[in-house]
């Protein structure tokens, strides 16, 4: 087991470069003048932009100052922007919030999706099941955005139930909304799963033995069904924690969030190349490992696939 | 939004077989394309989503045929008014008239979705037959390859690849933006395509015909051309239809971020862009295009679902 | 020597299957009973209803697409068909326990062994874990498991085959059934592996002094162990004896082709027999007797009219209008 990590470990360093460097070429490498606007209409003073260009290691090769930045990031400096403000500081900031709704997210996806595919996967065709096979479907077609600001317009706008935008300490409470809406197709594609998965294993040959044995429905279900149908929602939702982190950008537009989304955003507009390699950085590393880590969950929930 | 990257898991995901009617004549011969046709045409999914479809590409091909208006029109008098007989869906902030708008933009909205989608497919596909034929160190790196774009967050990195190419200050022309939305999508997702592809040639390779045809000395272009491909298709082609329905919602979803197309191209997520300070006033600006791509990547969905049931070789 | 005792009798059960392709006639008038003590082999092709007959007996049946149109099954005297469900679930295990043809796939794959036969004795019997995991280690110790002790924690694919079986039969007897249905125990394991099980079952059964129900299709495996055959045909029992008897004798022209058909070693040069044709479509049973396509010696009789099973000595009957000229014949 040992040594599968360690090979996994192995192959995620070439994948990590590989991305990481992407976009940090896509940020720092292309032509233009990176300070462009800084300085308001005029251009910058020319000890503003050695300065700057000695902090950034512009000067060297492409290939150098990633190195050099990579290091800095794993000492734990995220640098700063080009106002000056520490991005680590900004970072760790807004990370707790996009943490915070992404977990959320995954419960709610988690919690509605399996009881959802339980229920229809054990009960076969009929109004529940159509209803739920129907709604997934608007759910995974309609674009988050819609999604959010639909939700926005009409619980916030109409009904005033909760407020348009979650406020600077994004509370649980506030988060709900913002969590089911960010998690809404994940959810329609658990449901989906797991009705597949529960329906599938339903004819099983060992839920039969388990009802010839004379165990009670409920623990046919609850234990035998249930514990062997669940092994690809929880390795999805595993991956999707992951995802969602880096795909709240659009939800935290919608309601306001200051999460890493809304900070990666406004490094893009104000043209802040340190703030957006440093976050999609992050958010990078924290994919691959969650994938690792599902790889691993998958050992343990399926006895069957033992790692050497 | 319907996440490029998800589209490919999805296909894989949906109703148990139901049972089957061997009713139809006995003595013809059956393919797996003809018997997938006739199941098709039975399907009310099918038959609901290929509707929606067609009337989308006519609105697409002759707009004109559905609204008299022209997408430039613009009364500003009538401005914010909501629907009503003389403008379906009403008017904008600035006196356009949103049917007219929508109704002009399905055909960037649509152009899109299926160069994006064509693109993608077109170069998952080579990499993942390539992949799966060769093996072994070839499939490695491509791998790998693909497993670095994959590591990439959709959103994140159409941000990124959108707003490099395009400094805030510059004017890009309509061509290189839809080219560069078009791009974006095409490479965020191709992995996607790929892993389809590369598992479905695995599987092709051990089929016995297919070892038969090596050893009797077939090209490698004979093998992958007659062989291989038309094994494969199937799950790429059920992965192409859901895929473009999620181009389409990409390309609405960018455009929201406001990286994507822009003025004066119109598109539906032009539409939903200019929409996007002024609709807690005026929402039906927003809600008819965004409902025109919901709708529109519903139907594909559905279709792409309603295909992979009639294709799959368990439900016979 | 114990007084065997009925302990399940089925008198008259039909089963349809109803499919979009139509009503498939599954058991078609199966009566049979079993006593303690004694080893009852049914005996088929597939497709002739042994399987079902005994899901039905269990109660595991999928009820659509299978309706249970007519007949009674009585354990110990009590009528099943009409019990409440949650009686059945009492019975299950506790009066009738089934052990299945593939222990790999009738047993859970996510959970060890020892989980899989300790829930029985807790949630049934309300043993402790440490009581239930002792007993469980008699259990695999009785099927003659080596180690039992590690064992228990192992998962089913960790098993070979055999062991596999024996882990199954195990958990079958964990709450010490007074029947035992056995369905094709051995089909999936090697020949040499067969016998042991044949015997480790022969055992057992003499041990607790129950019921067991073989099925199978295997002729050799019967001569051994049972002490009466039944055999099964289209869904229904057309020959039913003593083992002796049947195979001196048989009284149905389908259980004299069955017995033709075994290849003898000290005849050489001999024409392989077989039965000619196929088993009927159950969504089709020809009229009058089902065998008659394929039996040598139809006549016009056996296509109109359907044979009952009728006695044609001690303890013996058959469902074949010359069925006295067919034991004649041996």
């Amino acid at each position: 087991m040992g040594r599968y990590i360690l090979r996994r470990l192995l192959q995620l360093i070439p994948v990590f470069i590989g991305s990481t460097f992407l976009i940090y070429a896509l940020v720092w490498a292309l032509p233009g003048d990176p300070f462009a606007g800084k300085c308001g209409q005029r251009a910058c003073p020319q000890p503003y932009v050695d300065m700057m260009t000695a902090k950034y290691n512009l000067n060297d090769s492409l290939v150098v100052q990633y190195f050099k930045y990579l290091g800095n990031l794993f000492s734990g400096d995220f640098g700063e922007t080009f106002s000056g403000n520490s991005i680590g500081q900004m970072v760790a900031d807004a990370a707790p919030i996009t943490i915070r709704l992404a977990v959320i997210a995954v419960i709610i996806e988690a919690v509605i999706g399996i009881g959802a595919g339980i229920l229809t996967g054990l009960r076969g065709k009929g109004f529940l099941d159509n209803l739920v096979l129907v709604s997934t479907l608007f759910l995974i077609s309609l674009p988050v955005f819609v999604t959010g600001i639909v939700l926005q317009l009409v619980l916030a706008g109409q009904w005033g139930i909760i407020n348009p935008s979650v406020s600077a300490d994004a509370t649980v409470g506030e988060l709900i909304v913002p969590g089911f809406v960010l998690g809404s197709l994940s959810m329609a594609y658990i449901a989906r799963l797991t009705r597949a998965s529960i329906s599938e294993n339903r004819r099983a040959d060992f839920v039969r033995t388990a009802i010839a044995k004379g165990q009670p429905n409920r623990r046919v279900v609850g234990v035998h069904l249930l514990r062997a149908s669940v092994i690809p929602v929880i390795t999805f939702l595993g991956t999707d924690l992951g995802a969602l982190m880096g795909g709240a950008i659009v939800t935290e537009g919608v309601f306001n969030i200051n999460g890493l989304g809304g900070l990666v955003f406004r490094g893009i507009q104000e043209k802040d190349g340190a703030t957006v390699t440093g976050i999609v950085v992050l958010l990078v590393i924290v994919y691959l490992l969650m994938s690792l880590v599902v790889d691993l969950m998958y050992a343990v929930l399926d006895p069957r696939i033992r790692y050497d | 939004m319907t996440d490029p990257n998800a589209a490919g898991g999805l296909s894989h995901v949906g109703e148990p077989g139901e049972a089957k009617n061997p009713a139809d004549g006995p003595h013809k011969p059956r393919s797996l394309w003809g018997d997938a046709w006739r199941e098709l045409r039975r399907k009310p999914l099918f038959i609901l989503s290929g509707v929606i479809i067609v009337l989308v590409v006519v609105i697409a091909i002759a707009p004109d045929l559905f609204s008299s208006r022209p997408a430039g029109f613009s009364d500003l008098n009538h401005a914010n008014e909501g629907p009503s007989a003389d403008a379906w869906f009403g008017y904008d902030n600035q006196g356009y008239d949103v049917y007219a708008r929508t109704i002009h933009g399905t055909r960037a909205s649509l152009l899109v979705g299926l160069f994006a989608t064509l693109l993608t497919v077109l170069i998952g596909s080579l990499v993942g037959i390539i992949a799966g034929y060769y093996g072994r160190w070839v499939d490695s790196l491509l791998s790998r390859f693909g497993d670095i774009f994959a590591g990439l967050p959709f959103v994140l990195g159409a941000i990124v690849i959108l707003t490099t190419f395009n400094a805030p200050d510059s004017n890009p022309s309509e061509f290189r933006i839809i080219a560069q939305v078009v791009g974006s999508i095409a490479v965020l997702t191709w992995p996607v395509a790929m892993r389809i592809m590369r598992s479905a040639t695995l599987v092709a390779k051990q089929l016995d015909y297919v070892k038969a045809a090596r050893g009797l000395g077939a090209n490698t272009f004979r093998i992958v051309f007659r062989h291989l491909l038309p094994n494969t298709i199937a799950p790429v082609l059920v992965y192409a239809t859901i895929a473009l329905g999620a181009a389409i919602g990409a390309e609405a979803t960018l455009a929201y971020l406001g990286i994507g197309i822009r003025s004066p191209v119109v598109s539906w997520g032009v539409e939903i862009s200019d929409a996007r300070d002024y609709f807690q006033n005026v929402p039906h600006m927003l809600l008819f295009p965004a409902g025109f791509v919901t709708i529109t990547v519903l139907a594909f969905v559905m279709l792409g679902d309603a295909v992979r049931q009639a294709l799959d070789p368990k439900a016979r | 020597m114990l007084e065997p005792e009925t302990l399940l009798e089925i008198e008259n059960l039909h089963v349809e299957f109803r499919t979009s392709d139509g009503v498939a006639n599954v058991l078609n008038g199966v009566s049979y009973t079993v006593h303690t003590g004694e080893t009852l082999a049914v005996l088929g092709e597939s497709g002739s209803g042994k399987s079902v007959t005994a899901q039905t007996i269990m109660g595991i049946l999928d009820m659509p697409p299978a309706v249970i149109t007519e007949g009674s099954i009585r354990f110990r005297g009590e009528e099943l068909l009409t019990a409440s469900p949650n009686r059945r679930m009492e019975i299950r295990g506790d009066g009738v326990a089934m052990i299945f043809q593939d222990a790999l796939s009738a047993l859970n794959p996510v959970f060890t062994v020892g989980f899989q036969i300790e829930e029985q004795l807790r949630v049934r019997r309300g043993m402790s874990r440490k009581e239930a995991r002792a007993r469980a280690i008699e259990l695999l110790d009785l099927v003659r498991i080596p180690a039992a002790k590690s064992r228990i924690r192992d998962y089913p694919h960790q098993f070979s085959g055999g062991m596999r079986q024996r882990a199954m039969i195990a958990m079958s007897l964990a709450l010490d059934p007074e029947l035992l249905i056995a369905d094709e125990p051995t089909t999936a394991l090697d020949v040499t592996v067969q016998v042991q099980i044949m015997e480790l079952l022969a055992e057992i059964q003499a041990e607790r002094h129950m019921g067991l129900i073989l099925i199978t299709h295997d002729l050799a495996v019967v001569a051994e162990v049972a002490d009466r055959i039944a055999v099964m045909y289209a869904g229904r029992i057309v020959e039913q004896a003593d083992v002796n008897e049947l195979f001196r004798a048989p009284g149905h022209p389908y259980t004299e082709a069955l017995m033709n058909s075994i290849p003898r070693l000290d005849l050489k040069g001999q024409t392989l027999k077989t039965i000619t044709g196929l088993p009927p479509s159950l969504l089709n049973i020809p009229p009058g007797c089902p065998f008659h396509p394929r039996c040598e010696r139809a006549e016009d009789r056996c296509r109109t009219e359907r044979p009952i099973q009728h006695n044609i000595g001690f303890g013996r009957a058959s469902a074949c209008h010359f069925a006295e000229e067919v034991v004649s014949r041996a």
